[in-house]
């Protein structure tokens, strides 16, 4: 098992900068998920973990080992590719051996080897068949084959299940995360959906415009999020963000929406005391879904705040039904038990947990 | 589209529909005989005795058909001062056509490979360099290529001549290669790096055998192109070292005696039979192979 440290790495491409310096230190044995919107360049550093792409500058230690100038075949390494790269024209067999085959490994090493992953991976059956004969999951799976079969230290996985359906992906998810535990290997993992990103890693690293935002446990990522990237990122549906002003008249509020109308969200003590003295100050208040259900549904507790506005959509989606309202022209979303729902137009009773709402600095778009 | 995909279509019916496919087909069998009459016409006369050339029409077919043309042609026609027919030449030919053919395409394939899968700096601009050798009219080269060859040691040789077609075929078989290579996915080269192959190890175990399609096309297009050669035959080999395309031109050229036409079309049908030949065997694969920046491997 190895670790990898990323000491201060930049990569561009001609002029413009793909990775703007990044420092990350993942821990032997850990599964790490890269995250972020498209085009942010988790491929882009995944590639200079593999030595797939040289650094522009910054160094690269893996199990201690600065490989800056190592190529990809003596990294110890293996990849599995979105796109699964298979060896079109070798048979399921020799796809997976192929490396093994590159650097000399007596054939019935290999021939060990392909025995015991391919019972792992359910790939038996058709080892003698080339890759355009199979299908989509069967392919992932023998692109994990492929990696899994030379027992390298480290994995590392470009978006392996974005070409499954979504039936096979949450089925994949589930081996993968086996796999892990079973081989405990260093694992990075990269991924632009973030449901992939909780479900798996140990820690996600939260990837914006060739910055790391924020690295933490998906916990720690999901419940107490540096800024109002990570905040909107993480979470399905994503989190209300509501534009307000700070108030601090008897109490601490926001206040939001149209003038004549507002809203005043009371905060929590502990956020008041916070933002102590930012009296008028633009803020974001940050609501979760799950934290705006129907009045009266759930047992009181403290800090709770309820209004009441239209129903404008009602999105079933079995376990819970999402309601879609607005405030200051903006759709929001409360998520509610199937049976509180009511159709469109009606008025609702929303009820607010605001102990678990967060607070931004609508210029900075800091936690507050 | 293949002719399932079309097959299914709903067309139009009715008599109108049915004199224009008329038309369609009249004009097509019409462009067909314009294509097909020369060649039945050689054939032919290559069939007939040289009376029978003298007392019929140019079209009628040969009374009483004859080999003796074709084995004059391939055994003992004159070429110059040599009476041993095409027959050394054809040899002359195909020494140079095999290892100029299958140079030109391996290199190609490795140009192609590396332009596309290991992007250096200047890649670009060596294409376009590349590229630009198949723009050059060939009249252009002659005179420096001449004096390269002498300097080499290679003038009049058919080594030379081997070289020569290589060169100036390596800008065709290039483009056709990266062109080729640029629909393949860098995720295998990057996937076989990973595992560990090297720059030829990838080329040879992973590259190749997928480009099976284009190494076809571009062997039977090569193959076409220098068999069919006169211009470079004509100005780099001398006499003995002649290809077959310069030694048909000295049969029918040469001025003594009386002109024998159906020598001269039997040794005209010898020197193309070879690319008629690839054409009938791989013709197929050759349309499918050019219509395929699609073929996937
Ligand atoms: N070889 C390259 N040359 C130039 N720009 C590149 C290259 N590779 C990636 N980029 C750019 O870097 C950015 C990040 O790419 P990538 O790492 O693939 O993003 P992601 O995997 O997060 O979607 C993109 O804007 C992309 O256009
Ligand atoms: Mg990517």
């Amino acid at each position: 098992m190895s670790d990898i440290r990323l000491d201060a790495i930049w990569k561009k491409f001609g002029a413009t900068e793909v990775i703007r310096g990044i420092d990350l230190t993942i821990d032997p044995g850990e599964f790490v998920v890269l995250v972020g919107p498209s085009g942010c360049g988790k491929s882009t550093l995944l590639n200079l973990i593999s030595g797939l792409e040289t650094l522009s500058s910054g160094n690269i230690f893996i199990g201690g080992r600065k490989v800056n100038d190592v190529p990809p075949r003596d990294r110890d390494i293996a990849m599995v590719f979105q796109s699964y790269a298979l060896y079109p024209t070798k048979s399921v067999r020799d796809n997976i051996t192929f490396g093994m085959s590159v650097r000399h490994i007596p054939r019935q090493v290999q021939d060990a080897a392909v025995a015991e992953f391919a019972g792992l991976l359910h790939i038996e059956d058709y080892l003698e068949r080339k890759p355009a004969q199979l299908s989509g999951g069967q392919r992932q799976r023998v692109a994990m084959g492929r990696a899994l079969v030379r027992k390298p230290d480290v994995f590392l996985f470009d978006e392996p299940l974005s070409n499954l359906d979504a039936k096979l992906r949450i089925e994949m998810r589930t081996e993968i995360k086996k796999l892990h535990q079973r081989l405990g290997k260093t694992v990075v993992y990269v991924t632009h959906d973030q449901i992939e990103a909780m479900t798996l890693a140990t820690r996600i690293a939260v990837m914006d415009a060739g910055h790391i935002r924020q690295f933490a446990d998906p916990f720690t990522v999901y419940d107490d999020p540096v800024d109002l990237f990570v905040a909107g990122f993480m979470g399905s549906p994503p989190m209300n963000m509501i534009e307000g002003k700070l108030r601090q008249d008897g109490g601490s509020f926001v206040e939001c929406g149209a003038p004549g109308a507002e809203l005043r969200f009371p905060l929590p003590e502990a956020m008041a005391r916070r933002v102590a003295g930012h009296d008028g100050l633009a803020v974001i208040l940050g609501l979760r879904p799950e934290t705006i259900f129907a009045a009266g549904s759930e047992l009181p507790g403290p800090d709770r705040y309820c209004f009441e506005l239209p129903v404008a959509v009602v999105e079933p989606t079995g376990p819970d039904t999402m309601i879609v309202f607005e405030i200051g022209g903006r759709d929001l979303i409360a998520r509610v038990r199937p049976q509180d729902a009511r159709p469109q137009g009606t008025r609702f009773r929303f009820e607010v947990e605001m102990r678990k709402a967060k607070l931004f600095d609508a210029a900075s778009g800091l936690r507050l | 589209m293949n002719r399932r995909q079309i097959d299914g279509i709903v067309r139009r019916g009715g008599p109108w529909q049915a004199v224009q496919r008329g038309v369609l087909f009249a004009v097509l069998a019409l462009f067909c005989a314009y294509y097909l009459v020369p060649l039945v016409v050689m054939i032919s006369t290559s069939f007939k005795s040289l009376d029978e050339i003298r007392l019929g029409t140019l079209t009628s077919l040969p009374q009483a058909v004859t080999f003796e043309a074709w084995a004059k042609a391939w055994g003992s026609a004159c070429v110059g001062v040599r009476c041993d027919g095409l027959q050394p030449y054809v040899w002359n030919s195909v020494m140079m056509v095999v290892p100029a053919v299958a140079l030109s395409t391996f290199l190609g394939a490795l140009n192609g490979y590396a332009l596309t899968k290991w992007r250096f700096r200047g890649a670009d601009v060596i294409f376009a360099l590349i590229l630009f050798g198949a723009f050059i009219p060939f009249q252009v080269i002659l005179l420096p290529m001449a004096r390269t060859l002498g300097v080499l040691g290679l003038a009049g040789t058919i080594p030379g001549l081997i070289m020569v077609h290589t060169i100036y075929g390596l800008a065709f078989t290039t483009l056709f290669f990266r062109n080729f290579f640029i629909g393949v996915s860098d995720g295998i080269v990057r996937a076989a790096q990973v595992d560990g192959a090297s720059f030829f190890g990838i080329f040879f175990r992973i590259i190749l055998p997928m480009s099976l399609p284009a190494i076809v096309v571009t062997l039977i297009w090569q193959f076409t192109q220098i068999w069919n050669d006169f211009l470079f035959g004509v100005a780099f080999t001398v006499g003995e070292s002649n290809p077959v395309t310069v030694a048909l031109n000295n049969v029918v050229n040469t001025s003594t005696g009386v002109k024998e036409y159906n020598v001269d079309m039997a040794a005209a049908i010898i020197a193309a039979l070879p690319t008629l030949a690839v054409y009938v065997l791989a013709g197929s694969y050759f349309v499918r192979g050019l219509s395929a920046g699609a073929v996937k491997g």
